[in-house]
């Protein structure tokens, strides 16, 4: 870590006004801690780019995890975050094995990036099984529900 | 003077800080979750303290274990950033407890503002107007007060901001649903699950003003207009407020400064206001008590560095720019490009950046965390990065922020990118001064 941020706005504005006035296409700039490119586009009504890759950071893209053989009864998560059965602590659950839900039917919540989406059944049908426990990170696509 | 600051926050406003602490010679330790340790700004850090695991209760939400780590680090004052504890009492109290200087208001300020009724009581006080609505503790209250107000309502996190807790309700038969989810989001975003009703404005501009005191004095570094919003959130910000009468946009500037008097307020914050998109007639809506998101296009227009200026007061110093000083010039724009998939109806898309090239050009500032190779996880809020022009007129920033969208790409995840090249070529938009309908009337 070091004492001083590398280039502020200001100086990359700057670099980039030089070059765009230049007869350069782009800029490469390499040290041990990032690798900083400042390109012109070839495409008409475009500015130029900026590109930072810091060291280390260029690591393997995260495996999404795939449900391999996706249960026909199950209802899945519709997107990535924590899963809550309630909507808020100590509250009533939205869905209990043996209820009767329809397509509409809010069951669950999804927490994502601070907000709350509703978990629908999606279908109609009676909730045999909560698969997963409430308070847990769940993968998009991972089963939540199964209905009987 | 500050020698030491603990950044209790995280993404592009961490290092926004970090920035300008390093240029003023403050040494700065992060204080990260686990899920963020390897992020740019506790790259840039001097030094980093993990604050817990992943989801933000457990870190950045955590009072005692933020303030356990500033102290541990030697800190002896904490910024706080926007958003988790910024606003909140409890935590500032517990930074001067331990001997800290906390880079915000007082804690009177932070109480009565953190209050969002409150806030509207104390703005009453000073002679704003604010809008029919208030408290409702219980679901019953709720009901009550929902029938006084009539439909369409807003209902509102009492701890609230960011549009986190909030939900309109169009018909009686929802309100009950609405305020489940309304309260669930507050309580996951702020700690507090209450909620209060304000009736809504269909025909509304969102314009706030910008804020500096020091206890003593207080001024306003103008305008900026919010209005094009989705689901409450801000997407793109601007100032000044374009397509309103100097007269209106001053009548606006006077009330807040009003309020930030009437409060003996100190630190940077911003009152925000609804504005009726016909008359110009307007209503207080709250007092943000921190640091904007939107705070670079004030800075673009006047200069000024908020981040500068908030540690400046939080050392003790008085204001040193008088009003008569603060000479905006030109127009800026700011778009916030969020990790959310367009074609899912804006769901949060969490990740990597396989690539990251964002514009670069005249007139042109990135504010983010995000490089090539950088991951967004699924715990905190979608921004990615915030793009802001500057341009001697607003039709020079709107032509600058065309050309610096078309050079924008990200790989790896969806962003909201293909919306703001849709906003920004829509004539209502270019025209300038829309309401926050705005996004249901844009082109498919």
């Amino acid at each position: 870590m070091d004492n001083d941020l590398p280039l502020s706005h200001e100086d990359v504005a700057e670099i980039a006004a030089i070059l765009e006035k230049s007869g350069y296409r782009e800029l490469d700039l390499s040290t041990r801690r990032f690798h900083l490119r400042i390109a012109k586009s070839d495409v008409a009504g475009e500015s130029l780019t900026q590109e930072w890759q810091w060291a280390g950071a260029a690591g393997e893209v995260a495996v999404q995890p795939t449900s391999a053989a996706v249960d026909p009864n199950a209802i899945c998560s519709p997107l990535p975050g924590t899963f809550y059965h309630a909507p808020q602590p100590g509250a009533p659950a939205f869905a209990a094995p043996g209820d009767t839900v329809g397509p509409e039917t809010v069951i669950g919540i999804v927490e994502t990036m601070k907000l709350m989406n509703p978990v629908h059944a999606g279908r109609s049908g009676t909730i045999a099984e909560i698969v997963v426990p409430d308070g847990t990170l769940v993968a998009k696509g991972q089963p939540l529900f199964r209905l009987a | 003077m500050i020698r030491k600051l603990f950044v209790a926050n995280r993404g592009e406003i961490a290092l926004r800080v970090i920035r300008t602490a390093q240029k003023m010679g403050i040494a700065t330790v992060l204080g990260a979750s686990e899920a963020d340790a390897a992020s740019l700004p506790a790259r840039m850090a001097d030094d980093v303290a993990i604050v817990g695991p992943g989801p933000s209760a457990q870190s950045y939400l955590s009072v005692q274990r933020v303030v356990n780590a500033a102290v541990r680090s030697g800190c002896d004052a904490v910024h706080p950033g926007y958003g988790f504890l910024s606003e909140n009492a409890a935590f500032a109290s517990a930074v001067l407890a331990a001997g800290m200087r906390f880079v915000g208001p007082d804690i009177a300020t932070l109480d009565g503002m953190g209050d969002k009724l409150a806030a509207r009581a104390l703005a009453v006080e000073a002679g704003l107007p604010v809008l029919p609505g208030g408290a409702a503790a219980t679901r019953a209250d709720v009901h009550t007060r929902a029938a006084q107000t009539g439909y369409p309502l807003l209902l509102k996190a009492v701890s609230g901001g960011g549009g986190k807790g909030m939900r309109r309700v169009d018909r009686a038969e929802d309100l009950d649903s609405a305020l489940d989810m309304a309260q669930a989001e507050a309580q996951a975003a702020f700690g507090n699950a209450a909620v209060y009703v304000e009736r809504f404005v269909a025909m509304g501009r969102h314009v706030e003003v910008q804020l500096l005191g020091d206890g003593a004095n207080a001024i306003h570094l103008g305008t900026r207009d919010c209005s094009i919003q989705r689901r409450f959130q801000k997407l793109v910000e601007e100032a000044p407020a374009p397509a309103m009468p100097l007269a209106a946009r001053e009548a606006v500037e006077q009330a807040a400064v009003r309020l930030a008097r009437h409060l003996s307020y100190r630190g940077a914050g911003t009152a925000e206001f609804l504005v009726d998109a016909t008359d110009f007639s307007f209503y207080f809506l709250e007092l943000n008590a921190r640091i904007q998101v939107e705070h670079p296009v004030t800075e673009a227009i006047t200069g000024v560095d908020l981040v500068e200026q908030q540690l400046l007061v939080a050392s003790g110093k008085p204001l040193s720019l008088t009003q008569a000083m603060v000479r905006p010039v030109g127009h800026a724009i700011e778009v916030r490009i969020n990790a959310e998939d367009p074609d899912a109806d804006f769901r949060p898309s969490p990740g990597r950046a396989t690539r990251a090239a964002w514009p670069a050009g005249e007139g042109v500032r990135v504010d983010t965390h995000i490089s090539t190779g950088g991951e967004v996880p699924p715990f905190y809020d979608s921004l990615m990065g915030k793009l802001i022009v500057h341009g001697q007129t607003r039709e020079q920033a709107v032509e600058r922020l065309n050309k610096a969208l078309a050079s924008l790409h990200i790989e790896g995840l969806p962003t909201t990118t293909p919306l703001h090249r849709r906003i920004v070529s829509d004539p209502r938009f270019i025209a300038g001064g829309v309401d926050t309908g705005f996004l249901n009337g844009l082109a498919q």
